[in-house]
Formats: C-alpha cells, sequence, structure tokens
C-alpha cells in the first residue's frame, strides 16, 4: 500500500504544471463556493436573527387568534403565563410584548406609528434595543423611545412631548402625551420609519389594557432547535387557548426568500461545478491517455487491473485532495476575517438592501458545515468523474496499449 | 523439463474479412536453461510469437502451455497473476516505471507478490549487485544510460524469480557496450543460475551468443538450430 501512495503521489507530480492548474482550479471553486455559501447563510442568520428579535422571537405565544387578526382585542392577561414554568436550557430569554397602532403627532405634524410595549431591561438582551439608542435615556420610564425616522419626520427631539392618539382595548378610545426620552436608530427601515417602544405598563394604560399582551416572544440559543422547543413549549401550553408559533409560520415571506435565494445560490454553484468538473475530466482524461502504454506495461509484468484502478484512484484522491485543502485554507481566513468584520454596504448597495428591509451589510457564517458541504462536493463530482479512468482501466487491452 | 510446449499455435488477424496469419501453426518446446533467440525479418511473428508464449495476446489456434500449465483458456486477471508469477518481461525500450528509483522498480513486482520486506531488501540488493548497478539503486530511469536502465529491467524480471525470462529487443536501444555487458550478465545468469531466455532479436550479437535460434519467416518456424 505504501509503495501505491508513493507511486500515486510521484505519478501526481510528473506533470507539475498540470497538478497545481488543476488543483488550483479545484482550490478556487472550493473557495468561491464557500464564500458564497458564508456570506449566504451568513445573511440568512442575520435577516432571522434580526427578524426574530425585533418581530416575532424565534418562537411566539398569542391569544389563538392574534396572528390572523393583529388587534389589541386579540391579546392576552400575562398572568396565564405567569403560572407556567417556561424555562429551560435552550431558551436564551422570553419577554412580553404588547403591540398596536397608533397616530404620532407633534406640532402640525401628524403620523402613523406602530407601538410596541416592552419591558425595557428585558428588551435590551432580547432585541439589543439599548444599543440602538443614539441620543437620550434608555431607561426613563415616564417617557418614550422614538425610532430615530419618524422622530425627523416629527421634527422630535429628545424632551419633546408626543401625543398619541389610537383605538384602545374593546374599542376605548386611547390617547396621551408623553415626553420623548431616547432615539432609536434601526438598521431595518420599516422600524426606523415608524417604531415607538414604550415601558410595557404605560402602553397597557394608553390602551387601557392592564396586564395585557400581544405576545410572549422566546429567544432560542439556537434557531435550528425550533421545532424542538415547539414540541416542549405544546406540551407547557397544552391546557391554555394559547397559540405557539414559530419564526417560519410567522414570517413565510422571509422563509421563502431565503429558500429562493438559497436554491438561487446553488444553481450558481452547480455551474460552477460543471465548469470545473470539465477541466477536472480534462486532467483525468490525460492521465489515461498519456499513459495507456505505461498502464499496459504494468498490467503486462503482472500488476492487476484492480491494482492499477487502485494506484490511479489514489492519484485522483491525491489531486482533488490537494485542491480541495488549497480551497479551505483560502477561504478559512478570509470567511474568519468577514465573519468578524461584515462587510458594510453603502450608496445604492446599501440604499437597495434597505429598501426591501434588510441592514445594509453581508455577515458571514462561520459554520463547519459550509466547508464539509463544499469539500464533499468537489470530492463526489470528482468521483463521479473518476468513473472514466477506471472503466478505461477495465477496459485497457495489453497490445493496444504497447503499440501506443 | 520444459518450461514451454506450444502445439500447432497460430495467431489470425481479421478473421472474418480478410484473415492474416501472424504465426501458422507452429510447435516447439523450450526446456529449462535454454538460452533461445526467435530471430527473423521484420514482420515474420517473433513479437506475436513472444505475446503469446507470455500471456499478453489472446491464440486463434492451437495452445500454449507454461510450466505444464495451459494459459489459453485463463481468464485475463489469472492470466496478469500469472504473468506476475511464472514470466519475466524485458522491453526494447526498458519500459521501467519512471517515478521509481532502480530499486523500486526492481522492488515493485515483488511488492505486487506480497514479499515480505526483507526478503525483498535482500532480493532486490542481490540483484542490484549481479547486474553491476548497485551504485545506481536510487536514481530514477530518467538519471541511467540505456544500458544501466536495461540492467535495472532484466533485474526486475528476475525479482519474481520466474519460470523464464521473454526478452523482445532487448539489445535494440544499446550500445555495442551496453549489449555486450547485458549479453554477458544474461548468459552469466543462464550459465549459473540455469535461467531460461528466450529472445527475440535482429542483433547478430545476441544471435551468435545464443545456445539455440529459431528462425521464423511469414509466421511459419523455418529452421531451428540447437548448438
Amino acid at each position: 500500500m505504501i509503495l501505491y501512495i508513493k507511486l500515486a503521489w510521484r505519478n501526481v507530480w510528473r506533470s507539475k504544471k498540470r497538478t497545481w492548474i488543476t488543483a488550483s482550479s479545484i482550490a478556487f471553486s472550493v473557495f468561491f463556493a464557500c464564500l458564497m455559501q458564508s456570506s449566504q447563510l451568513g445573511s440568512y442568520d442575520n435577516m432571522i436573527d434580526n427578524s426574530a428579535r425585533f418581530f416575532t422571537g424565534h418562537l411566539g405565544i398569542h391569544q389563538v387568534d392574534f396572528w390572523e387578526d393583529q388587534i389589541i382585542d386579540n391579546s392576552f392577561d400575562q398572568q396565564e403565563l405567569i403560572q407556567l414554568d417556561l424555562s429551560n436550557s435552550d431558551i436564551l430569554i422570553g419577554v412580553p410584548r404588547l403591540s398596536s397602532f397608533a397616530l404620532a403627532s407633534y406640532g402640525d405634524k401628524t403620523k402613523g406609528a406602530a407601538l410596541f410595549g416592552v419591558s425595557l431591561p428585558l428588551e435590551a438582551e432580547f432585541s439589543y434595543l439599548k444599543r440602538k439608542l443614539i441620543e437620550g435615556d434608555y431607561n426613563n420610564k415616564g417617557g418614550v423611545l422614538m425610532a430615530e425616522g419618524l422622530a425627523a419626520n416629527l421634527n422630535l427631539r429628545v424632551g419633546d412631548t408626543l401625543v398619541l392618539m389610537g383605538q384602545g382595548y374593546h374599542g376605548v378610545n386611547a390617547a396621551g402625551k408623553y415626553p420623548v426620552s431616547g432615539i432609536l436608530k434601526f438598521p431595518i427601515p420599516t422600524l426606523n420609519q415608524g417604531a415607538i417602544y414604550l415601558p410595557l405598563e404605560t402602553l397597557q394604560e394608553f390602551l387601557s389594557a392592564p396586564n395585557m399582551i400581544s405576545s410572549y416572544s422566546i429567544l432560542l440559543k439556537d434557531s435550528q432547535d425550533t421545532e424542538l422547543m415547539r414540541s416542549h413549549m405544546e406540551t407547557i401550553l397544552k391546557d391554555k387557548e394559547l397559540g405557539l408559533m414559530t419564526w417560519q409560520e410567522m414570517l413565510p415571506d422571509l422563509v421563502s426568500s431565503i429558500e429562493l435565494d438559497y436554491y438561487g445560490g446553488w444553481v450558481i454553484l452547480i455551474i460552477l461545478y460543471v465548469v470545473i468538473g470539465f477541466g477536472i475530466f480534462g486532467t483525468f482524461l490525460m492521465m489515461i491517455k498519456e499513459r495507456t502504454y505505461e498502464l499496459g506495461i504494468l498490467n503486462a509484468i503482472g500488476m492487476n487491473k484492480y491494482r492499477i484502478q487502485a494506484m490511479v484512484a489514489i492519484e485522483i484522491f491525491l489531486l482533488i485532495f490537494l485542491g480541495v485543502l488549497m480551497g479551505l485554507l483560502m477561504a478559512t481566513p478570509i470567511i474568519l476575517y468577514f465573519w468578524s468584520n461584515p462587510i458594510l454596504l453603502s450608496g445604492d448597495a446599501a440604499l437597495a438592501m434597505e429598501k426591501f428591509g434588510y441592514e445594509p451589510i453581508i455577515p458571514f457564517a462561520l459554520n463547519f458545515k459550509i466547508f464539509y458541504n463544499q469539500g464533499i462536493s468537489i470530492f463526489v463530482i470528482a468521483l463521479f468523474l473518476a468513473i472514466y479512468p477506471m472503466l478505461a482501466i477495465k477496459q485497457l487491452k495489453i497490445i493496444k496499449a504497447l503499440n501506443e | 523439463m520444459k518450461v514451454i510446449e506450444l502445439k500447432s499455435l497460430s495467431k489470425i488477424y481479421n478473421p472474418d474479412t480478410i484473415p492474416v496469419r501472424a504465426i501458422n501453426d507452429v510447435s516447439l518446446s523450450v526446456e529449462e536453461g535454454e538460452f533461445t533467440a526467435i530471430v527473423g525479418p521484420s514482420g515474420c511473428g517473433k513479437t506475436t510469437l513472444l505475446n503469446m508464449i507470455g500471456g499478453l495476446d489472446a491464440r486463434s489456434e492451437g495452445s500454449v502451455e507454461v510450466g505444464g500449465v495451459s494459459i489459453q483458456d485463463m481468464s485475463e486477471s489469472q492470466l496478469t497473476t500469472f504473468r506476475m508469477q511464472h514470466i519475466g518481461f524485458v522491453f526494447q525500450a526498458y519500459n521501467l516505471i519512471p517515478v521509481l528509483t532502480a530499486k523500486e522498480n526492481i522492488e515493485f513486482i515483488m511488492v505486487l507478490q506480497n514479499m515480505d520486506a526483507k526478503t525483498m531488501q535482500e532480493r532486490s540488493d542481490d540483484l542490484l549487485d549481479r547486474m553491476g548497478i548497485k551504485d545506481q539503486r536510487d536514481r530514477r530511469p530518467s538519471e541511467l544510460s540505456g544500458g544501466q536502465q536495461q540492467r535495472v529491467a532484466v533485474a526486475r524480471a528476475l525479482a519474481s524469480r520466474p519460470k523464464f525470462v521473454l526478452a523482445d529487443e532487448p539489445t535494440a536501444n544499446l550500445d555495442s557496450g551496453s549489449t555486450e555487458a547485458l549479453l554477458d550478465i544474461m548468459a552469466k545468469l543462464n550459465e549459473e543460475e540455469n535461467i531460461t531466455f528466450i529472445f527475440s532479436t535482429h542483433d547478430q550479437r545476441v544471435i551468435d551468443r545464443a545456445k539455440r535460434v529459431i528462425t521464423l519467416e511469414d509466421g511459419v518456424i523455418v529452421s531451428d538450430e540447437h548448438r
């Protein structure tokens, strides 16, 4: 076996230029494929994380009709949850939220606004709301926190008084005046143009809905565990008339767009693989055609064809391994860098991203599966293409080979 | 003891269209320890005959027995193993494995035979010594002269302790000095160790050293001279 490996290794380096060209083409395909998948998965993780943190959580507990008809009347009493033991090691944090809509007015300007009643200390951990504060005081209980875009539209500053008007629980009028204690800046344009955050009790009072919440949002340590936790939570909630939804159910558009983009990415990868596949096949073809005479000699002096196939298979493995290894070594530091330093988009690209409601960044995912998948994909392609040399050796005719 | 016995052996090319009899009804036997040259003009069938004796080419008619074993009904895989165990080959163009050193080339057949490392080492050292190329053991074929390469090829052919060695025009690419040196080695092996050699050749120097000369013409043995 050692001689086979030695023989295969030396054969690989008989044509150094060809080996380097083939290995480089494999390396670049692995490199680009890893980078592409890392940025894709990184973007998905970021979108899911943003949406889960700001809107739905990975799991959301609501009144059963709430998701179909998101009105204040479909909220539920948070006392129902207090009796339950929702603690679980897979849960990162859970937060109560009350949401509604109202008209926000200052001076002669009025805008529609989304109101979020939250526990400010918990929300600082859940959605990192405190990090969005660009001006004012986060923990001023008497005031509201306004999104930067909305504040600008209303020409409001910290310390000004905002008037809110809307409909409260069971149709009562809701109106109130609140000092603006802070300005928040969100990466997501829809939030930045219309969100107002109030302490939960303040919004409950404004809407005449004491103790009522629209949702209890749960953030998991790993979004991949959503289905697992759903089963667990369903058991806990079985006696309650409350609905439990996953982020996939609450954000079907996000799921669709991720799937569409993911498969689109695979189409590009497949095209890349096909191009690389032809390159690899060309090398395999030459590997056999150039050496037909030599392989004939090996067979003539007593090397069985399966042994010749094994030797060539080791050569193919070494060549592909070299290429894949080079590709992974090239991709790893770059992915590591962009994983900790996402690419910040600017100009038109940033505007386009914001238009679709996404943060104008390209985050990268650091996941072993990315490297594994690309390495395995190339190996599978090479394995498939290796059928040709294996068949060519099987069909080798000694006399014909010796006359080459 | 007979190492080779051919009975009414024929090789017919294009049997269904325009049949060409490259070997025509050849019968002969070769005894152990013979130093035989098969001679004849180009295209007379020397290489074809050698290929059939060595199990590289299939016969059309007749039979080939090597060491009392009929080889014509063996499967391709069985034939390959048989060649490895019983027949040594020396080619005109040396045909060493270019990426292996002289020593590794000699050991290659022994690796295929799953010989243990110690025996392999001893045998390859012994062969290198007898071929007079011990100091070239770690050189690759491209670093050796034609004569040295052919000596490595002979050593490789002998490594598996074959019943006989088939050499197809072994001196065709060698200068006269190398030819004489190679013939000396092969003659010595034949005389001292009773190793059977069968050559196909045009080379008068080889013919002069042969103990038996078989002349082929148009695929037919026209003379068989024992000296």
